[in-house]
């Protein structure tokens, strides 16, 4: 399924792998967050790109221990009603001071993508065939907002301020 | 576009640029949503929560546009656009709900854009009247005015409005959020009854520093609950950040398994009032800095908004009539007029109860005709209550005789605040696609019953309130006399309860027998009626009554009266 990212589409350089599989040689592998605890001593060994996938209901302070080494996280949506993701993605970056990429996926619309964007998530699965103008367009339909977001927002006060994209 | 805004001395939160963008941002973007969904590039399913979140329910007949009147403050000129829109997209008129917001039932998907932009024009909108998120704030009618107010609600209210518009991280919240704040001792925003509730304050610990006590869990629906005390203090500054922690404890441990049980009130009962709040402090720990941190500035900009009107230093005295006027007059002081914290200054409510009538309804017309008192007697400024009534604020005692002939005129005068006509009902199934009950031809047999003005005034302050189901959209639960519609093999019938109340003293209703039919209901009421004024003790009100008797006495007594 296409990825985006800041409105556009970028090549998906990740592979997800089931617990019981092994991992590839070279490449970026996303692993659950359960075998990322178990196998924390091999995967240190591992010098390739390593990203985490935590199940909806987890808490970002699950990961906080283990994102040494950790440079994507995934962090799921199972229906687009379900909020807790925003909240996963804002803790990584703004209380754990994740520095990697945040992927959503599952069942997110494009008039929540820039709710995620602001939230701290960097890359969006959207659904096969979906129009990723629409996408673009839900990102830039808002010039500002009252309240902080993760990111270089720029306060004209403690409630109002310009979003990233306002010229 | 053909910008009004508000104008005149109502002291009124006025849009800046900014603002103004932002409103106008989010019409556009709506207008791209419905045009999507016309076009059957969403489904309804997927927009759905899109229209919620810009107050378009799908009711049983057509699409119903609610629109968010904040914290119940409107200007004339706001009240001539919503009277327009009535006209041009409804049928002429509007209806008032009980959290301070006006609804119009008849709205077509082509035109609600058309609609969300003639709001915009006048510095409105529509943004979470519903859906899963913060919805509009309300607070007591009187904020601002009330002589017993210790600090004014109305700049906070606003704050609130701005921080939960359109909040990225809790858009998606389990259920709805309803905030309600009041700055009086006397909560005529009833707060406890609330998702959270605010009473701003002084420090109690003497600190000299605003803030606000804060009660959170609170609500109504199948499962009622008195909300519990979160802090008896948090300072103005971190006032944010405490809600941002409150939000985020419930935004990630809120069941979202049922949709019963997904109410924050549902969470703290089931962790318990000491856990959630061990989880909000940590939260707040860590919120509670420069990031969150609301400005003294930032306050003081939007206090000017609410400066007090221009006031002559004395508003007169209440003109006595003579004759046929007299007593009717006299009625309709006693029961719709209240002395303000300015000398000589009353604030008017407005009685959308005429006996017979649809409790909160109003037409284009008699919106038009408001807003022209308004700007003749209230500074251009008109207030929405919970009650479903509105009130001109600021009216000099001295024009009262001309202020009650012209409502008079125009069918709202009703001498009736507070009493058995006041009633609060839900859409109930003459709407609402969810109802057990009709709740609107109960609430016009009941007001016809006890229209003689004189008998009301007898009872003395009355809350009746109508639920057409268990949701509790008519705040049955807290009504003196609570009536709630039950579905009994398919019919409709209605369980009456006693001695709730939404004030500090905030209690829920007792069940006060076996449910009956509508056509018994009025008769029930009226029996519960004459069991209290045979046995009130002089100057007992309805609802200390029922608390000194016992709903048992009651159920008693009108089991021996069948
Ligand atoms: S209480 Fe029930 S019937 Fe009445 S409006 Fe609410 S959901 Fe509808």
């Amino acid at each position: 399924m296409p990825l985006i990212e800041q409105g556009e589409i970028v090549a998906d350089a990740w592979v997800e792998v089931a617990d019981d599989a092994a991992l590839p040689a070279e490449g970026g592998a996303i692993i659950s967050l359960a075998r990322r605890i178990a196998e924390a001593e091999t995967l240190r060994g591992r010098n390739q790109p390593l990203g985490v996938r935590i199940p909806p209901a987890t808490r970002a302070e699950a990961l906080a221990e283990h994102l040494d080494g950790v440079q994507l996280v995934v962090v799921d949506f199972p229906k687009f009603r379900d909020g807790r993701g925003f909240t996963v993605a804002r803790d990584l970056k703004e209380r754990f001071g994740f520095k990697g990429v945040v992927r959503a996926v599952g069942h997110v619309l494009p008039d929540q993508y820039g709710f995620l964007v602001r939230c701290g998530v960097d890359q969006v699965v959207i659904p096969e065939g979906a129009k990723v103008e629409t996408w673009r367009a839900a990102l830039d339909s808002f010039t500002g907002a009252y309240q902080t977001s993760v990111g270089d927002d720029r306060p004209l006060s403690p409630l109002k301020r310009l979003l990233n994209k306002a010229g | 576009m053909t910008h009004v805004g508000p104008v005149g001395h109502a002291a009124i939160y006025r849009y800046d640029d900014f603002d103004r963008r932002f409103v106008q941002e989010r019409v556009n973007q709506f207008r791209d949503q419905a045009d999507r969904r016309l076009a059957g590039e969403l489904t309804e399913d997927e927009f759905k929560p899109l229209r919620l979140m810009n107050g378009l329910y799908l009711q049983l007949h057509a699409y119903m546009l609610r629109v968010a009147i904040p914290y119940g403050v409107l200007s004339s000129p706001q009240l001539r656009a919503l009277a327009e829109i009535g006209r041009k997209y409804d049928k002429g008129y509007g209806h008032f709900t009980t959290r301070q917001n006006l609804q119009f039932n008849w709205i077509k998907l082509e035109e609600a854009a058309d609609a969300l932009q003639a709001l915009a024009d006048v510095d409105m909108h529509a943004i979470q009247t519903s859906g899963n998120c913060v919805r509009n704030v309300t607070t007591d009618q009187f904020a601002g005015v009330a002589a017993d107010e210790a600090e004014d609600p109305r700049v906070y209210a606003e704050i609130l409005r701005q921080w939960s518009s359109l909040h990225p991280e809790f858009s998606y919240l389990p259920r709805k959020f309803k905030i309600a704040i009041t700055g009086s001792p006397n909560d005529r925003a009833a707060i406890k009854l609330h998702d959270v509730g605010l009473r701003v304050l002084r420090d109690p610990a003497g600190s000299g520093k605003l803030g606000a006590e804060v009660w959170v869990g609170g609500g109504q629906g199948r499962a009622p609950f008195v909300a519990k005390l979160g802090r008896a203090f948090v300072p103005e500054e971190d006032l944010l950040a405490y809600l941002e922690a409150i939000l985020r404890v419930y935004n990630a441990y809120g069941r979202r398994d049922n949709m019963q049980k997904a109410r924050i009130k549902i969470l703290v009962h089931e962790l318990g009032i000491t856990e959630f709040l061990r989880r909000v402090d940590e939260e707040f720990e860590r919120l509670k800095g420069p990031r969150y941190r609301l400005d003294e500035a930032v306050v003081a900009d939007i206090r000017r908004h609410f400066a007090p009107v221009p006031y002559d230093a004395d508003g007169g005295a209440t003109p006595v009539l003579s004759g046929d006027e007299a007593t009717a007059f006299a009625r309709w002081r006693a029961a719709n007029v209240v002395d303000t914290r300015a000398p000589g200054y009353v604030a008017v409510t407005l009685s959308l109860k005429p006996a017979g009538g649809i409790p909160g309804d109003m037409t284009s017309d008699q919106m038009d005709a408001v807003a022209d008192l308004a700007d003749k007697h209230s500074f251009s400024e008109i207030r929405v209550t919970h009650a479903q009534n509105l009130v001109l604020p600021y009216v000099r005692a001295a024009e009262l005789a001309d202020v009650w002939r012209a409502l008079d005129k125009l069918k709202l005068a009703e001498p009736n605040i507070g009493l058995t006509g006041d009633i609060i009902a839900c859409p109930g199934l003459d709407y609402c696609s969810l109802a057990n009950a009709r709740s609107i031809p109960l609430a016009q047999a009941i007001s016809e019953k006890f229209a003689d003005p004189a008998r009301q005034a007898d009872i003395g302050e009355l809350h009746v309130k109508i639920s057409g189901c268990i949701n509790a959209c008519g705040h049955h639960h807290v009504g003196h006399i609570g009536i709630l519609g039950v579905d009994k093999k398919g019919a409709e019938t209605y369980q009456i309860t006693l001695g709730g109340r939404a004030d500090l003293d905030a209690a829920i209703g007792e069940i006060a027998g076996p449910a009956v039919d509508a056509e018994q209901v009025p008769a029930v009421i009226e029996k519960i009626i004459e069991i209290y004024l045979r046995e009130r003790s002089p100057g007992e009100r309805f609802v200390d009554a029922v608390a000194r008797l016992g709903v048992k006495h009651f159920k008693e007594s009108l089991r021996a009266a069948d």
